[in-house]
């Protein structure tokens, strides 16, 4: 009988322990989780004027908290694609010389329809909607 | 006071110190402590090297939270303020970069002379796994600290570095979000990097590094196999005061090397980061992790079924799993060692990284 009195005494306290240990541990878990960040939802943004840009140039721009990448291709052709690189998050950049879209961070190259040339970026770029409206350059996500 | 009643007085001062210090202890540790003498004994230094530097780590880093504020908005402003501003403040900065360079080189290279010289076998398996998690600590560091100026190369670097962890499978998603305080490198992410590079893991190595101490104390230090059995006794040289002396030297050696790489070539500071530029041209990172950004430039988008880089760090961890498990497979259950095993590895794995280290430098 005192056996299983001892045992189960044993049982209880580090029942007991393990079950503080978990009540601190758990919270702190918790905590380390950073919340999510809800954002205002954006559909358009005027990105720029059609004059700041030449034909044959990219720049990037501002699409909510996102890096777009908006491209003149000629002169009233335009596009415009999500910047972050598919390989590893860098932004991208335009390079008129050879009208490919760069990575500078592991030399990834994209066609101007955002699929991969070369280089390690496993997926194309996401794409956006461009329209003009007079002499501004709306981009839209797409679909 | 006559010599005699001085002597009496420091006998007796000595003599209480020593009751409630157990000063004799030391003495008597320290006199037995000795060093092995061979061609190989300037590979101890290397160690004691790594700690120095470690020491000037702590201490210039002490320095630089006086003015340093983690923050987007402010980081790189308050790291320009000490570099231009503050009296000295660009030597304290660049003896802090410079001395994390050389620490964990000198680290890299007391792992590898461990290594070769077979410090790892019996009975010193733990000391050799706390110096590879103390590497690992040291390239934490390194990596943490690299975001705090908050410049251009930095704040790529820890996108592409993070977004690595991300890529590892099952846990990788949440420690990603883990290591960047959301889902993208924002200045929550530095606040973070700075908590760890200033509070976690200086807490966390210096733990590690007294267990690693403390067993390095506790099994003296080892000599190659290969000369107990040729010549009998390994001769040895006092640690006190002969091998400290040696060590101080060395020390001022290191000092030196320092001192005129912080003052003749200062740290560069870079451009402030900006979360709407594209990544620069020529973007790479600290030279410690050049040898694998070189390897994960190199692999395809795809290997068998999985992406590129997945293969890369599955691969990397191996390697690292392999090389940190060295004791167990250094040696057969029957005591021989597997010799060839060993060197082959080491010498194959510093190949890999100085010859892969060179070609992400020159690329
Ligand atoms: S992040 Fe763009 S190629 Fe690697």
């Amino acid at each position: 009988m005192p056996q299983v009195t001892r045992r189960s005494a044993n049982w209880l306290l580090g029942g007991g322990v393990a079950g503080s240990l978990a009540s601190f541990v758990y919270p702190v878990m918790r905590f380390l989780n950073p919340p999510a960040t809800p954002e205002a939802p954006v559909n358009e943004v005027v990105v720029a004027n059609a004059q700041q840009m030449l034909p044959n140039s990219g720049r990037v721009v501002k699409f909510g908290s996102k890096p777009v990448l908006l491209i003149r291709v000629g002169e009233a052709e335009w596009r415009a694609f999500g910047a972050t690189c598919t390989h590893l998050n860098c932004t991208v950049q335009y390079r008129p010389e050879s009208q490919q879209i760069w990575c500078a961070c592991h030399n990834g190259f994209y066609d101007l329809n955002g699929r991969v040339v070369s280089g390690p970026p496993p997926r194309p770029l996401d794409e956006y909607a461009v329209r003009t409206r007079g002499q501004e350059i709306v981009i839209a996500r797409k679909g | 006071m006559p010599v005699a009643v001085f002597s009496q007085r420091k006998a007796r001062v000595v003599a209480w110190l020593d009751e409630r210090l157990a000063l004799d202890r030391i003495r008597e540790f320290l006199a037995h402590k000795t060093v092995p003498v061979h061609s190989g004994t300037i590979w101890y230094y290397f160690g004691g090297i790594t700690l120095f530097l470690f020491g000037i780590q702590v201490a210039t880093g002490i320095l630089l939270l006086l003015y340093y504020r983690p923050t987007a908005t402010e980081a790189y402003e308050s790291v320009q303020f000490i570099v231009t501003r503050v009296e000295f403040g660009w030597l304290i900065r660049s003896l802090h970069s410079w001395s994390a360079n050389l620490m964990i080189l000198t680290a890299f290279v007391h792992m590898f002379s461990v290594a070769f010289l077979r410090g790892w076998r019996r009975p010193r398996e733990v000391t050799w796994l706390s110096g590879i998690v103390l590497l690992g600590l040291t390239l934490a560091f390194g990596f943490s600290g690299y975001l705090l100026p908050w410049n251009t190369t930095a704040y790529f670097a820890t996108k592409v570095g993070t977004d690595l962890a991300g890529s590892i499978p099952l846990i990788g998603p949440p420690l990603a979000r883990f290591l960047r305080g959301g889902d993208d490198v924002t200045g929550g992410t530095l606040t973070r990097f700075f908590g760890f590079h200033v509070a976690v893991l200086p807490a966390v190595t210096t733990a590690v590094l007294a267990v690693h101490l403390a067993l390095v104390q506790r099994f003296g230090i080892s000599s190659p196999p290969w000369l107990k059995t040729s010549e009998g006794k390994v001769p040895q040289m006092r640690f006190v005061p002969n091998f400290l002396l040696r060590e101080l030297m060395a020390w001022y050696a290191a000092l030196a090397a320092l001192g005129v790489l912080a003052a003749l070539f200062p740290w560069p500071l870079g451009e402030k980061a900006d979360p709407f530029a594209p990544a620069p041209a020529g973007i790479r990172p600290e030279w410690y992790f050049l040898a694998p950004f070189y390897t994960l430039k190199l692999l395809p988008s795809h290997v068998a079924f999985l992406e590129g880089e997945q293969a890369g760090l599955i691969g990397f961890g191996l390697l690292g799993l392999w090389w940190a498990a060295l004791p167990f497979w250094g040696v057969r259950p029957d005591g021989r060692e597997r010799t060839r095993l060993v060197t082959g590895t080491g010498v194959l794995l510093l190949a890999w990284l100085s010859s892969f280290t060179l070609l992400g430098y020159l690329k």
